[in-house]
């Protein structure tokens, strides 16, 4: 006998029960958590990829993971940060500009690295081989991005708007419309690959992938703001987010790289 | 000033066409005398292959210069297509996906200054990433602070078996029986 998947109700008690436990912690004076727990266990997907032993701490000075790889104009095209504009078409959908700076927890840009996007078609699909969800793929339409970070920290992308789509964690499972980035900082330690959100969508407390990070604060981080500055009349909506890396880095990177 | 930071999520099932690069695994030069091949297989905690995991290298130069070079995703600037390193920068960055077996493979030169080399693996169900490290030598001496701190069996995890022909073997294993030991650098 096959046991029944679990139904959205039953996730989203899972997901309240976490959010309960993590606040009453920090109320009993736990630290704040900004990432998510690796057996976050809403997402099934995690049950037997993540490690149940104890990280172990390393503060040796002399560590190479305190460095990190570098990026230059080589490894990046100029339309690269743009990605309707990969194809001899217009691909469908609405046309938006992402834009942000990337920083380290002091405040500082990062600079000249490399910032990688990639998503869903307006449709909810990705052209990739082992999506299958039966939404139309898009000819105009791959959705990879990449680009350096000017001497503010900041990246800009132009793409459209990608699709809510259906996955397979539980019955009618949706997740919300999100870009996928990828950041490297000025030290292998501040590597991030992480989702962007939009605003005010409906998905938001349905997804147990967004509510793994149990710290409300630190989920509304990986929401864009809606920024009117930033639309182009007659072309495109603008959003902004802004990205803060993790982790520490040796004291001689401190000025940034070129 | 102290900023919160951006919280990691998954990378997912369908980075594929996004993240990997052509030559990502080749940090050596072709024909390169010294070129070493490290490889292994990334596992889950039933001990299953994990088809879907992304791994990344980070290491000194031979010389020890940990300023890395670009040019590890270097493009043909007329179609656009990946054209592989240069054959003269040593990067220090490899990146490469597991195949439908949980194996990847790295070719690269003898890390200066350090008997390691940093790893990063990520994964769809891993929603953030894990660091470990893959040593090339377990010679008695090796007087490295993390590997003496661990206890045999956990050591053990961290030392990539040397095979013939300048090849090691090191196996990621996520959870279980035989658990990699992974890194927190705070």
């Amino acid at each position: 006998m096959t046991a029944q998947p679990p139904t959205q109700a039953d996730i989203g008690a899972e997901m309240a029960r976490a959010r309960d436990a993590y606040a009453k912690a920090v109320a009993d004076g736990a630290p704040v958590r900004h990432h998510p727990g690796r057996d976050y266990a809403p997402y099934r997907s995690s049950a037997l990829r993540h490690p149940v032993r104890p990280l172990v701490a390393v503060a040796d000075p002399g560590a190479a993971e305190l460095s990190g790889p570098v990026f230059g104009v080589t490894d990046v095209t100029d339309l690269d940060h743009d990605l309707t504009r990969q194809h001899p078409g217009e691909p469908l959908g609405e046309r938006i500009t992402v834009t942000g700076r990337v920083l380290d927890r002091a405040g500082r840009p990062v600079r000249g690295q490399l910032v990688e996007l990639w998503q869903a078609n307006a449709s909810g699909r990705y052209a990739h081989l082992r999506d299958r969800h039966p939404a139309p793929l898009d000819p105009n339409f791959t959705g990879v991005g990449r680009c350096l970070t000017d001497d503010r920290g900041a990246y800009t992308f132009t793409t459209v708007r990608p699709g809510a789509y259906p996955w397979r964690n539980h019955t009618n499972a949706w997740r919300p419309a999100h870009l996928h980035f990828s950041l490297f900082g000025n030290a292998f330690t501040q590597r991030l690959v992480t989702q962007m959100y939009f605003p005010g969508d409906p998905l938001f407390p349905h997804d147990p992938i967004l509510q793994s990070v149990t710290d409300e604060a630190a989920r509304q981080r990986l929401v864009a703001a809606y920024d009117h500055e930033l639309s182009t009349p007659e072309w495109a909506l603008g959003y902004r987010w802004d990205i803060v890396l993790d982790g520490p880095a040796a004291t001689w990177a401190e000025e940034g790289r070129r | 000033m102290t900023l919160p930071p951006t919280p990691s999520q998954t990378v997912g099932p369908f980075y594929g066409y996004a993240l990997p690069f052509t030559g990502g695994g080749d940090l050596a030069p072709a024909g390169h005398p010294d070129a070493l091949t490290v490889h292994g297989r990334v596992y889950d905690g039933a001990s299953a292959p994990v088809p879907d995991a992304l791994v990344e290298i980070w290491q000194p130069a031979p010389d020890g210069s940990r300023r890395g070079a670009p040019g590890s995703l270097r493009r043909d600037p007329v179609t656009g297509r990946f054209a592989g390193r240069d054959a003269t920068a040593f990067t220090g960055f490899a990146r490469v996906p597991t195949d439908a077996d949980g194996h990847w493979a790295v070719r690269t030169l003898p890390p200066g200054g350090v008997p390691y080399l940093a790893v990063a693996v990520f994964a769809r169900g891993l929603l953030h990433h894990l660091y470990t490290r893959a040593y090339l030598t377990d010679a008695p001496g090796t007087a490295d602070e993390l590997l003496s701190a661990l206890p045999p069996d956990r050591r053990a995890t961290l030392i990539a078996a040397p095979e013939p022909n300048r090849t090691y073997r090191f196996d990621i294993r996520l959870q279980g029986e035989g658990e990699t030991v992974f890194l927190d650098f705070g």
